[in-house]
């Protein structure tokens, strides 16, 4: 589904991502992980389209077409769905409203009729029951005065609404009590499928025990300096990041 | 000949003629006297360092329109709120247009200024109201004085409740190539009574429009006024509004300026608190490009003490559009217990549009809280990528981001169907199509 060869991408002039390779696959879960200044999130970014960053070499394919050129919009109509670490606050705008329109803006363009208003409000039911969010929160200001959790859980409710085809988690464990992590991750694997994908990016291994990956990637310096499978995540929470220093890794 | 001296002339030549009450003829006399001396504000003027008059004094304006001229309600009906049942008062070139107007005398007045001025009946009133509050040394409002004729009037007695909104319309039809015009509004709501006026001047062609309105408003003891200024007219047309506010014990006063159109708009909102509890709020949202220019110069003069004054102007300003906004509040000495609070927030959309905006607080009580506070600053690239990233379109998502940041007086809009039609005048303006109402 998605794969991703020798990417290097600066931000003014200070080069973040190294020669990444990455193959993801539909079905899969992987995990990425690494300590801060890595790149985890600034690689999140790139495959979503931040424009601020340059890409300056390599190539990012979505089901087998590049995306590199793409705006952000594109890759969100193509299937691709970041959720924040930091979600922005849009006052005045409803967190249905918002999720109509980014709905419809996709459909409109695939060529699609616009959402019944019928169909809309069964699926907002659904997904905010299997989220366990109350219809009240529904008409608030998008993200305005919610607390930490509310946003990561608005977040997932976002993606659970737009059935993206590969999902980015950018570090939607942060700030998340035990209890709120548990609804999250659920809601994470409530949604998976055979034909969907997740990227988690995650500085704990904590998160991988609610949502297991198939493979764990450790980031170092922008470039993807060990993979394994789930048992990496333990190792890694076991013995930190030290050992990735660039002395160790040979 | 330039402006002033065709100004000047003409009064002395048609004044004779004017149909008023001989005390307002002397008003309108002193009144161009006052001009004479003064003149048009040049940019030396530090309240007018910002908004230059200079070109339009070069334009050879018609100050009475020669031929009276028909329109269709049809042609116009978009800029009536025609979702809902109001009032209207509606002038064609400054004359009064009886098909187009909707007017009362059920129980309170929403007629006519050059009736009032000129009828026995009103005298009363005209002389307890009329010219008081305004301001006398104002070179503009002194001219507007000195031609004032024409406009709206609107008496609430006591107690009293209008049934529906009222709309104050001004079109100009083109008929001169280039026409001034000086409405002059009265309105008065006396003790508890309320009141909700909209407001809109425009022009129907290309042809140059300069307007010098002076709007006189007195709320009396606990009444509440609601007045919201739509000023989206075409880019040849040019405005100065100098709306006076006097305000009794317990009275409310909110003013909305909607600035999204014409090509030079200098709003001079003027509130004077004379009386105790009173609560005045003005609020704006300016969207402009081109080179296009908004200058909001508010004063809130707290001559009371128990009072409060709330300001929230927010602009966005593209291309070569330059703004002002300069917010005075003065604190008399007795003015104890004041609150006022002011704040006016901007986005520049590109390098070469401009903002001047300046809080000018001159407090001489002790006991007291204002606060002041304002932003210049970029739409949030973060948050347009997190919108991007959500699908929504780039056009799409920037406007969304700017309703966010215009929301906070959107929001407090009272009429709901005006609300909806300031949405759609800004999607309109942004370029975009947004599937719902905010």
């Amino acid at each position: 589904m998605l794969k991703i060869k020798n990417l290097h991408a600066n931000i003014d002039g200070k080069e973040i991502l190294n020669g990444i390779n990455l193959t993801v696959n539909a079905g899969e879960v992987h995990a990425i992980m690494g300590p801060n200044g890595s790149g985890k999130s600034t690689l999140a970014s790139v495959i979503a389209g931040k424009e601020e960053f340059e890409v300056t070499e390599g190539e990012i394919l979505m089901e087998n077409e590049s995306i590199i050129e793409s705006s952000p919009e594109e890759r969100a109509h193509k299937g691709i769905f970041l959720s924040f670490q930091y979600p922005v606050e849009i006052p005045g705008v409803s967190v249905t409203n918002f999720v109509k329109t980014a709905i419809n803006e996709s459909r409109k363009a695939q060529g699609l009729e616009e959402m019944g208003a019928k169909e809309m409000l069964k699926l907002l039911r659904e997904k905010s029951e299997l989220l366990g969010i109350d219809r009240k929160f529904l008409s608030r200001s998008l993200n305005e005065g919610f607390s930490g959790g509310e946003k990561k859980r608005n977040e997932i409710f976002q993606m659970a609404m737009l059935e993206p085809k590969l999902a980015i988690l950018d570090e939607t464990d942060s700030g998340l009590d035990i209890d709120a992590l548990r609804v999250v991750a659920n809601g994470v694997n409530t949604l998976r499928t055979k034909d969907n994908a997740v990227i988690l990016i995650t500085h704990y291994q904590r998160l991988l025990e609610y949502i297991v990956p198939d493979f764990v990637h450790v980031l170092h310096n922008g470039k993807i300096v060990k993979s394994g499978t789930k048992e990496l995540a333990l190792e890694l929470e076991e013995k930190g990041y030290d050992w990735l220093k660039p002395e160790s890794v040979v | 000949m330039d402006l002033k001296e065709k100004l000047v002339s003409s009064f002395l030549a048609f004044e004779n003629n004017v149909d008023v009450e001989h005390s307002v003829h002397d008003i309108r006399t002193e009144a161009i006297k006052k001009f004479e001396e003064k003149g048009f504000p040049s940019r030396k003027e530090e309240e007018w360092k910002y908004t230059s008059l200079n070109t339009l004094q070069k334009v050879d304006f018609s100050i009475f329109p020669k031929t009276e001229s028909d329109l269709d309600y049809k042609d116009v009906k978009r800029y009536f709120m025609h979702e809902i049942d109001t009032y209207k008062i509606v002038f064609v070139d400054g004359v009064y247009s009886s098909y187009l107007s909707e007017t009362t005398h059920d129980g309170v007045d929403v007629c006519l200024m050059s009736s009032a001025l000129s009828k026995p009946m009103y005298k009363a009133v005209i002389d307890v109201y009329f010219n008081k509050i305004a301001s006398k040394e104002d070179s503009l409002t002194n001219l507007n004085t000195a031609f004032s004729r024409e406009g709206a009037y609107i008496y609430i007695p006591k107690n009293k409740t209008p049934k529906k909104p009222i709309e104050i319309l001004h079109f100009s039809t083109g008929t001169e190539a280039a026409l001034m015009s000086q409405p002059r509004n009265l309105i008065i709501a006396e003790e508890n009574s309320e009141l909700q006026v909209i407001e809109r001047h425009q022009s129907l062609t290309s042809n140059e429009v300069f307007t010098n309105a002076v709007t006189e408003i007195y709320a009396g003891k606990n009444a509440i006024i609601d007045y919201y200024k739509v000023q989206n007219d075409g880019l040849t047309a040019s405005l100065v509004d100098n709306t006076y506010i006097d305000q009794k014990d317990g009275s409310t006063v909110d003013v909305h300026t909607f600035s999204f159109g014409g090509k030079l708009t200098r709003n001079n909102l003027n509130y004077y608190q004379n009386g105790e509890r009173v609560n005045s709020t003005l609020r704006g949202v300016t969207i402009i490009e081109g080179k296009q220019h908004v200058d909001h110069h508010t004063l809130v003069h707290h001559i009371q003490p128990n009072n409060e004054s709330y300001q929230d102007y927010k602009g966005i300003y593209d291309e070569n559009a330059t703004a002002v906004f300069n917010g005075k509040i003065i604190v008399d000495q007795i003015a104890q217990k004041t609150n006022a609070f002011q704040q006016n927030n901007n986005i520049l959309l590109s390098d070469k549009a401009t903002i001047n905006t300046k809080p000018q607080l001159e407090i001489f009580a002790d006991d007291v809280k204002c606060s002041h506070g304002c932003t210049i600053g970029q739409l949030d690239e973060e948050a347009l990528f997190y919108l991007q990233s959500r699908g929504i379109p780039k056009k799409e998502a920037k406007a969304l981001l700017m309703y966010a940041f215009a929301n906070n007086v959107l929001s407090t809009v009272r009429i709901p169907e005006l609300k909806a039609r300031i949405n759609k005048i800004i999607a309109k303006k942004l370029g975009v199509n947004i599937g719902f109402d905010l």
